[in-house]
């Protein structure tokens, strides 16, 4: 599209290799053939991605959040600790596989292996270069967005089958947050592709590659949406309520052991991945960067992103409380739904100037990137100080007692004294 | 259900599922991440929204306090470790108040500069504790817990030089302390509190500004001044609801009279003031520990008293406040060598009474926090 015809050789886009092959097969075989042999190297191309790169990043999230915590980390297995996560995986393998006696049984055991499906398939249209993604669907965010959905069932269904409270608290929890957060996600992704006008995920980036911009820039309040809507879908701190381990143990997988409760283990990590991946995508410019793509492998540029968004989903959680279900619910449905519709509105408006009266985008993207930055960051301000309750903006000192002591009555002198301060 | 019979659900699941708005009994515990050991709270919900809590304790019973009428006076300082172990210290300095008041012992001016000195270091390595695992209850995975972690270690350090045990320290003596204070020690000390002031701004920063943590804790398990007071507790918890009482003021032992520091209470008896409370304590101990570093006066630190100790006939209470609240120690002598009566008023306990009524009305999480702010340990708790 944009490189030149790249020779199979070339490191910078590797969907040349996978037109040899396919045009090789087309030479002497049938048509069907070549095309079921594309989806294949496509679907091995992205588990030969996400398999190692999710060792690499269990022994990173480990030993990031240990540094956080004044900790080493893992340290003992291989140098520095890096076949740590391969020696969990032998061990996950190893355990015996318990089953509660009440537990469904079908139900109980299809959800470790269904969960996987979304988790493969969301990879399936996101754009590694300019040619190089498994499917580049016209309507990519769509189906993004539909995949994704898919999850809730499952979890739902293991939350279910294990006969556990703590198990089914997780998957209600999962359900009611689940389903929320993603009208906020869809909103900012429909900001988005009103915006650009494409549905296709390879187009959005096309569309920064062209006008020389982030879209992060110009929509950071959707980029919010986006990050804190998949923190909850993706149950990461500070929405990692279904299971909250001070709580309910471990939520929706309580019951699950071994291997089983490795892979849920796995693809929570691969959706973290993945949501990284569509965040850098979405907001970041892929595997764009200024030109630069021309001279790295394009795929390498969407790997740096991607590695930068996952540092900061561990950030978060290294850093961050837990807030409460209500909390996020009305956080959801009182602040980014509303903030939602509002940049909806927005980008439907700036689009038409830009279309129908031919601004000049070198002229108006930068006006619309400050009116952006200044219609969310009014929106967190009056959402800041309208949804603390009186007590919530209590000082953050104590009162201290100045040689009162006693019961009540001191009390009571202390707090009036307290409230004329 | 389409195999088995569903067993541990609520009756009546077998027959056609459960009712409408039926609750459901959960048990948080006794093996459960963030019960702090061996609780157990059986809390009814009516969705998330906890109706009726049932604490349940006894599965660390040790019978100590019938074992303690077995052993000589001194032989029972050990118990006292394991009473709260958490702060064994406090438990030792309580309990040997109690003896001393018994007999009548004069305790040498240095020994009872080394004890406030332990006791607040108990104080320190306690509240560092308590605040890690609230904001782990909070949900801050791990993070805040590691870091005063860090903290306290410097704490157990300095105990293990001075007694050579970290936890169940066993250093206090009826009418002393057991050694003398290494040279090393207050070296190591001064170091921890040119450092210390500097990590709390830290925690402040981290903590107590953070929005999501004001957010969960701010009105969560209220109890207020007159609620606290005839549920009779004590300490961080009591201080909380605004009433200002510790007994280092009002019932002044082992010297703290001499020292000059404040108390903190709160404004609104929620889970945060208790957290307010806590970490504004770590302050004031720092500054008794500044005030005491430097003017501890030489001379014995143990009284000289009989190998065998036989109070006389009577009885005797001495309460010190232990990094949870008042702790007491009742002790009755027949005039033998060992306790006729040796009983302990543990605060965590008597804090933990107040738990029902702070967690019903609340979320399951709320439950959760409650909890952890009340900061119980269990094996003072069951004893």
């Amino acid at each position: 599209m944009n490189l030149p015809a790249a020779e199979w050789y070339d490191l910078r886009d590797l969907n040349g290799i996978s037109r040899l092959i396919t045009e090789w097969v087309a030479d002497w075989g049938p048509d069907w053939l070549a095309s079921i042999l594309t989806g294949v190297i496509g679907a091995l191309g992205v588990l030969a991605i996400i398999g190692p790169t999710l060792l690499i990043l269990i022994w990173l999230e480990r030993k990031v959040i240990a540094r956080m915590q004044a900790r080493i980390g893992p340290n003992r297995v291989g140098p520095v600790g890096l076949l740590q996560p391969v020696a969990d995986a032998v061990k996950l393998i190893l355990k015996e596989e318990l089953a509660p006696r009440a537990a469904d049984k079908w139900v109980f055991f299809l959800p470790p292996v269904l969960i996987f499906v979304p988790a493969i398939l969301i990879w399936g249209v996101l754009p590694f270069g300019p040619n190089m993604s498994v499917a580049d669907l016209e309507m990519g965010v769509l189906f993004l967005v539909a995949i994704s959905g898919v999850n809730v069932l499952v979890v739902f269904m293991a939350g279910w089958a294990q006969n556990n409270k703590y198990a089914l608290f997780g998957a209600m929890r999962v359900i009611a947050m689940s389903i929320s957060y993603e009208i906020p996600v869809v909103l900012s992704l429909l900001a988005l592709v009103f915006f650009t006008g494409t549905l296709s995920v390879n187009g959005i980036v096309l569309w920064q590659q062209a006008n020389d911009v982030v879209l992060f820039l110009i929509f950071p309040m959707s980029a919010l949406m986006f990050l804190f809507g998949s923190t909850a879908e993706l149950n990461r701190t500070p929405a990692d309520i279904s299971e909250a381990e001070s709580e309910i143990v471990a939520g929706y997988h309580t019951e699950y052991s071994g291997m089983r409760f490795g892979l849920f283990y796995a693809v929570e990590l691969a959706n973290t991945l993945a949501i990284s991946a569509f965040f850098a995508t979405f907001f970041l410019g892929g595997w764009w960067l200024w030109g630069l793509d021309q001279w790295v492998p394009s795929w390498l540029i969407l790997l740096a992103k991607t590695g930068l968004m996952y540092f900061v989903f561990i950030w978060l959680r290294g850093t961050l409380p837990r807030l409460r279900l209500d909390q996020l619910m009305s956080f959801c449905w009182k602040f980014f739904v509303p903030v939602g519709l509002v940049f909806l509105a927005v980008a439907a408006t700036q689009r038409t100037l830009l279309i129908e009266l031919g601004w000049d985008p070198a002229v108006a993207l930068p006006i619309y990137a400050v009116i952006n930055w200044g219609i969310a960051g009014a929106g967190v301000a009056i959402y800041a100080r309208t949804a603390a309750s009186p007590a919530q903006r209590l000082p953050s000192r104590p009162v201290m007692a100045r040689g009162r002591l006693g019961g009540l009555r001191a009390a009571r002198e202390l707090a009036d004294a307290g409230s004329g301060d | 259900m389409t195999s088995g019979t569903p067993t541990g659900v609520t009756p009546g699941a077998a027959e056609g599922g459960f009712g409408p708005n039926e609750p459901v009994v959960v048990n948080l515990g006794p093996q459960h991440p963030s019960t702090h050991g061996v609780f157990r709270l059986k809390a009814t919900l009516d969705g998330e929204r906890v109706i009726d809590a049932d604490m349940i304790i006894g599965y660390l019973h040790r019978s100590m306090e019938k074992l303690a009428e077995e052993r000589t006076f001194t032989q029972n300082i050990p118990f006292t470790d394991r009473i709260d172990y958490l702060a064994a210290m406090s438990n030792n300095l309580a309990y040997c108040l109690a003896v001393e008041k018994l007999c009548g012992i004069e305790v040498p001016p240095r020994a009872q500069a080394i004890r406030i000195l332990f006791a607040e270091l108990q104080r320190l390595a306690s509240h560092a504790m308590a605040n890690g695992t609230f904001a782990n209850d909070c949900g801050a995975w791990q993070t805040p817990l590691f870091h005063m972690f860090r903290e306290r270690e410097r704490i157990l350090d300095m105990f293990e030089m001075t007694c050579g045990a970290r936890l169940t320290t066993n250093y206090m003596r009826i009418g002393g302390v057991a050694f003398d204070l290494p040279p090393e020690l207050l070296p190591a000390l001064r170091s921890f509190l040119d450092d210390l002031p500097g990590k709390i701004e830290e925690y402040r920063d981290l903590l107590l500004g953070n929005e999501i943590l004001v957010a969960r804790s701010r009105d969560v398990g209220v109890i207020d001044a007159e609620g606290a007071v005839n549920a009779s507790l004590a300490g961080p918890v009591l201080r909380a609801t605004g009433v200002p009482w510790d007994i280092r003021k009002a019932d002044p032992y082992s010297g703290y009279e001499a020292f000059d520091f404040d108390i903190p209470v709160g404004r609104n008896g929620d889970c945060y003031d208790r957290f307010l409370v806590r970490m504004e304590e770590v302050r004031q101990s720092v500054q008794i520990l500044e005030q005491l570093i430097d003017n501890i006066p030489g001379g014995a630190w143990l009284a000289e008293l009989p190998l065998h100790l036989r109070p006389p006939e009577g009885e005797a209470y001495a309460r010190v406040e232990s990094p949870r609240g008042e702790l007491g120690f009742y002790v009755v002598s027949d005039g033998g060598p060992t306790p006729y009566r040796f009983h302990c008023r543990a605060p965590s306990l008597i804090n933990l009474t107040a738990l029902r009524e702070m967690t019903i009305g609340g979320t399951l999480a709320d439950a959760i926090v409650t909890l952890g702010s009340i900061d119980i340990v269990v094996g003072e708790i069951d004893r």
